[in-house]
């Protein structure tokens, strides 16, 4: 039966499947949960200078099979009271990859050194919130501003850094290959797609900040496309995340480029106990479809089509 | 899925709490929650104090937001989604309620369940004053016995509700305790409970986002409130150094109350 190990480059996890950054993210009870049911590593919720109560409620809205939209707007309790939940799930031995948000180069790097000294394994630097003013995807939708924040926060860390985009611009790969150039380890791949849901009755936005982000299996064939592009556009490693539910969906994204995957939304469909599932189910699949590993399978369905 | 209801009644039950009624609300049973849209306001959880064709639920005023809910008039629109989580079992034979200021909201339907059963339950509920006191004639009508604790001492015993709670669980034989109140109060009862081995089941409160299990909002040791909970067994909390210990507030800081108590709401 394949075994299940992967390595992000020189990063090794015990098999592809990490969750998302946000999802089960503030506490280290809960990081630490994901990792026991299964998951190969966890990415923490994106972590900024100061403490954020994020926006009102409401912040998420369901819509149905489709998935979430959500407009949380980066809660988090800052980088001086988060290391202590980080603390909690490395001293059970889990591989923590630091996900930071910042306003501009400086401040993502010196995050990025804070974050580093909380001894996680990576460091993912969100530039692609869809809805966080200033923040995010503002300015993770500038290739020029892409590579000056990676490569500031490369020069100020060791660990891998990787560098998550944002589906929301005409060319994603291109943000990518900014990022490359600016000295990222790897590309993640991809945040939440701008959306918004409007209640009849009342004529106003459902969520309190009016455009949110969408998440869940309505996404995965964007974040395929962008996975699909990006494989293409870098020589680093890609990591891909959107609408992954299931074991098949898992080899979908490897088939279009990625080392390995992040799970969000499926968590609330499914709960913690699906990593534990789907890394019960991905041997036998990969086995059925002529792979040894993971690893044999990433970028398989470029063959024969595009020159890496 | 989210729908638009609008309140059909409201009764103000004590000067700082009021119930709201709406219908066209799903289907539900006594413990679970829904998440309640204040349109240009916020959209709070809260627990649904009447669970048959005309649901409601019972707010007191803390914040802006519950503010704002205690005041709307009927006729008013709210959104709601749920119902979420879990609930109590109403089997048991012989109940004890201990319910803290706004938390008997969620006893209460609870309660009648338990009745309707052919259970018996004794009550004791605490309020900061008698006019604070929740939903003693709702008891007593549903054929509960009903004790009361105050804190000013204006009605039925002066001091903690726990203080009776500790009283009955020596006096008399329980099935099960239910409570909802304060973390400190739910702690007092769980020890009270444990050296008798009642089984004892809470409802705690937590800060909440999404309700669903996604973004760690609620993250109580191991557990989601939202989707493991509202309603734990002591087993379940009794190991829990949070539990009455920290809060988190919504940037998911912890944050530790200055003296016991001090968060406690009218209980
Ligand atoms: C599952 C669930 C069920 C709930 N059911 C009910 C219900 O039936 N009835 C009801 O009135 N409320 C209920 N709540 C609480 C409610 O959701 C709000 O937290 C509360 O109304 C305060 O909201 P706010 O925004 O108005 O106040 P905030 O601005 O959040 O708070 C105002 C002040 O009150 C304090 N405070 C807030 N919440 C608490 C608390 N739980 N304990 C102690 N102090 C607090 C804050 O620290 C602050 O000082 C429930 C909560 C949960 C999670
Ligand atoms: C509630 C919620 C909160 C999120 N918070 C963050 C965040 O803080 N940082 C980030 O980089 N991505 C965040 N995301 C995006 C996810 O990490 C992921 O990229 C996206 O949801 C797509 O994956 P999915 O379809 O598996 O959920 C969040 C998503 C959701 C649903
Ligand atoms: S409120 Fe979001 S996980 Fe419970």
């Amino acid at each position: 039966m394949a075994a299940l190990a992967v390595k992000v480059g020189d990063l090794p996890f015990r098999n592809p499947l990490l969750l998302a950054s946000g999802i089960w993210g503030e506490s280290g009870d809960s990081l630490l949960g994901a990792y026991t049911a299964g998951a190969g590593g966890v990415v923490t919720k994106s972590i900024g200078s100061a403490p954020r109560a994020g926006y009102p409620n409401p912040t998420v809205e369901e819509l149905g099979r489709c998935g979430f939209l959500n407009a949380m707007g980066l809660p988090n309790p800052g980088i001086d009271a988060y290391p202590v939940e980080i603390a909690h799930a490395r001293a059970h031995g889990v591989p923590v990859v630091g996900s930071l948000f910042g306003h501009d180069a400086a401040e993502f790097a010196r995050l990025a050194g804070r974050m580093e000294a909380t001894g996680v394994v990576a460091l993912e630097l969100n530039l692609s919130c869809p809805h966080a003013e200033g923040l995010g995807a503002e300015v993770g939708q500038d290739p020029d501003r892409v590579r000056e924040i990676t490569r500031a926060v490369r020069a100020a860390v060791r660990c891998p850094v990787w560098v998550k985009i944002t589906p929301n611009a005409a060319a994603p790969e291109e943000l990518a290959r900014a990022a490359e150039e600016g000295g990222a380890d790897a590309i993640t791949a991809i945040n939440t797609v701008r959306g918004m849901a409007i209640d009849p009755t009342l004529r106003r936005p459902v969520l309190a900040h009016g455009l949110g982000g969408l998440s869940g299996p309505a996404i995965k064939p964007i974040g395929l496309a962008c996975v699909w592009k990006i494989w293409e556009a870098v020589r680093i490693p890609v990591v891909g995340v959107g609408g992954i539910g299931s074991a098949s969906d898992v080899v979908e994204y490897l088939l279009a480029g990625a080392a390995a995957v992040q799970i969000g939304t499926a968590v609330a469909f499914e709960g913690i106990g699906l990593f534990g599932r789907i890394a019960g189910e991905l041997p036998a699949l990969l086995d059925s479809l002529g792979f040894d590993g993971p690893a044999a399978a990433v970028g398989a369905a470029h063959a024969g089509r595009q020159p890496h | 899925m989210r729908r638009i209801v609008a309140i059909s009644e409201r009764v103000q039950e004590t000067p700082s709490t009021a119930t709201l009624r709406f219908h066209d609300a799903p289907p539900a049973r006594p413990g679970q929650f829904v998440m309640v849209w204040i349109p240009g306001e916020d959209e709070l959880p809260m627990s649904l104090s009447y669970v048959g064709p005309s649901k409601g639920i019972t707010v007191k005023r803390m914040g802006a937001a519950s503010g704002r809910l205690t005041e709307l008039a009927v006729g008013a629109r709210l959104g709601l989604r749920g119902p979420y989580g879990n609930a109590f079992d109403p089997s048991p034979a012989r109940i004890l309620l201990v319910g803290g200021g706004s938390g008997t909201a969620v006893l209460a339907p609870a309660a009648e369940a338990a009745r309707a059963a052919g259970g018996e339950v004794t009550a004791a509920l605490g309020g900061t004053t008698a006019a604070e006191v929740l939903f003693a004639d709702r008891l007593l009508a549903a054929g509960a016995r009903v004790r009361i604790a105050t804190d000013d001492g204006s009605r039925g015993h002066a001091g903690y509700v726990t203080d009776l709670a500790a009283e009955l669980l020596a006096a008399e034989p329980f099935d099960a305790v239910w409570s909802c109140g304060p973390e400190v109060m739910m702690r007092k009862v769980l020890e009270a409970a444990a050296p008798r081995g009642v089984p004892v089941f809470c409802s705690v409160e937590r800060q909440m986002k999404c309700a669903l299990g996604l973004c760690d909002a609620c993250a109580l040791g191991p557990f989601h409130v939202c989707t493991d909970g509202p309603v734990f067994p002591a087993a379940a909390l009794r190991p829990l150094e949070e539990f009455a210990g920290f809060q988190r507030d919504a940037s998911g800081r912890r944050i530790f109350p200055r003296s016991p108590g001090e968060r406690s709401r009218a209980g």
